[in-house]
């Protein structure tokens, strides 16, 4: 029996829409290649691990974890990213659009300039590849500011707000080495609608692009 | 100020000091370079467009000139504040820094490293190892094809950030392929021969997404009389 496979979700926008602060051949590469490396790899390991899990080979499964995780984590981050992000011109991309989410922040880190500073920061101290992620956590309901390496994601108990992309891959045609322009030019185009949304709503939810694209 | 790497395997890289010299006399750890006790980044060996078509001139003087000089600048941030940590004996201080000191000295060391062990294609760059370390590379690997082989899977398989290394195996006495995480640096127990750049911006600007072609490129520029250099001191 084959188990479910993943597509690549559609982009909510065009690929130039987030310009000047996103490149529009950034956009295109990362989301028709780097996005869709991952989900075909992913694919290929649950594949894989499945088949070994049904001849009995526990060990073969398992030797597929890694990549499962690597790549899952890849197609879940990047599915997550994209949502998070808004053409700076929409309503969407404005704080205002996010009422209840910026209490919180305010609440949290005093205003939403400190948070964004302390959030930038956390970001630029990613030694390699990695995220930055907005969670509210699981027991507590507080915000809190995260970074995972590689490809590791918000997968357990925490909800994910939004989470932007440090990869090099996500900046260096437009900005080089210069991932400080990038990470200030990011909050014109974080879809601050889509970060209520999964701040006010059922944790499940902040998912449900995966389920719509198997 | 006597300052320590964070790994002795440096030195088996065995090059002359090239670094930018202060007034007073640099000294060298293999290719690492200080001056008036800091950490300074080295000279090229060649052209930043010397490596073309393989390596752009551009991700050259990007990765050399301003990568390489952060890694630089964030050793010498840390061992500065080491020092003054020590100074007021405060070792939590000192002991918060690791991480740093971690990244950006093995930023330092890997990088420089990795630009002694290129050439330019015309020059010492490409071909195949020859002597002492071919005959260590045909008895441990079975060939130079199966080396590559090994190598190229190994730069592939890295998830996210990292390097991938020949080195030899001290206890063993044999080669090896590791691959390192981030900036983390080859020691202890392995010295670092041949080392390869996987971050994406050792390639991206050329190659985007399509890794697989550098890490068929590159070895039209690996210089592999620094390799045989490494394994002799090794």
């Amino acid at each position: 029996m084959a188990g479910p496979t993943y597509k690549l979700p559609k982009l909510p926008y065009a690929y130039d829409a987030l310009e000047p602060s996103i490149s529009k051949q950034i956009m295109e590469l990362h989301h028709s290649k780097h996005h869709q490396t991952y989900i075909t790899n992913l694919n290929k390991a649950l594949e894989t691990s499945a088949t070994a899990l049904s001849q009995g080979k526990l060990q073969d499964s398992a030797a597929q974890l890694s990549a499962i995780r690597f790549n899952g984590g890849g197609h879940i981050n990047h599915s997550l990213f994209w949502e998070n992000l808004a053409p700076s011109s929409s309503p969407d991309a404005k704080s205002d659009a996010a009422p209840k989410l910026l209490a919180a922040i305010t609440s949290t880190w005093g205003s939403l300039d400190k948070f964004k500073e302390v959030f930038a920061a956390a970001l630029l101290g990613i030694q390699g590849s990695g995220w930055g992620w907005l969670v509210k956590e699981a027991v507590t309901g507080q915000l809190r500011i995260v970074t995972l390496a590689n490809q590791e994601a918000v997968v357990v108990g925490d909800t994910p707000i939004f989470g932007v992309d440090m990869w090099e891959h996500a900046y260096y045609l437009q900005y080089l080495n210069g991932k400080a322009a990038y990470v200030e030019n990011i909050w014109k185009v974080i879809n601050w609608k889509t970060a209520e949304a999964r701040y006010t709503g059922a944790r499940e939810d902040a998912f449900k692009v995966l389920k719509a694209n198997m | 100020m006597p300052i320590r790497l964070p790994t002795a395997s440096l030195r088996s890289a065995g090059h002359a000091a090239r670094g930018a010299m202060g007034t007073r006399p640099a000294s060298a750890v293999g290719g690492i370079t200080f001056a008036r006790g800091k950490a300074t980044l080295p000279d090229l060996a060649y052209d930043y467009g010397a490596l073309e078509p393989h390596i752009s001139g551009k991700i050259m003087e990007l990765h050399h000139k301003n990568h390489h000089q952060t890694y630089v600048n964030g050793l010498n941030s840390a061992l500065e504040t080491i020092e003054e940590a020590k100074a007021k004996g405060n070792d939590a201080a000192a002991a918060s820094v690791a991480p740093l000191l971690n990244f950006h000295g093995g930023g330092h060391i890997n990088h420089t490293l990795f630009w002694e062990n290129l050439a330019p294609a015309n020059k010492d760059g490409g071909g195949e190892p020859e002597g002492a370390l071919k005959k260590s590379i045909d008895e441990d690997f079975g060939s130079f094809q199966t080396l590559q082989k090994q190598m190229n899977t190994a730069l592939a398989g890295i998830q996210g950030s990292g390097w991938a290394w020949l080195v030899k195996d001290k206890s063993a006495g044999t080669l090896q392929v590791v691959t390192r995480p981030n900036q983390d640096p080859v020691t202890g127990n392995y010295v670092p021969l041949l080392g390869i750049d996987a971050w994406e911006h050792a390639y991206y600007l050329q190659y985007q997404n399509r890794k697989a072609e550098y890490f068929s490129a590159i070895w039209n520029v690996i210089n592999w009389k620094t390799v045989a250099g490494r394994l002799e001191k090794a």
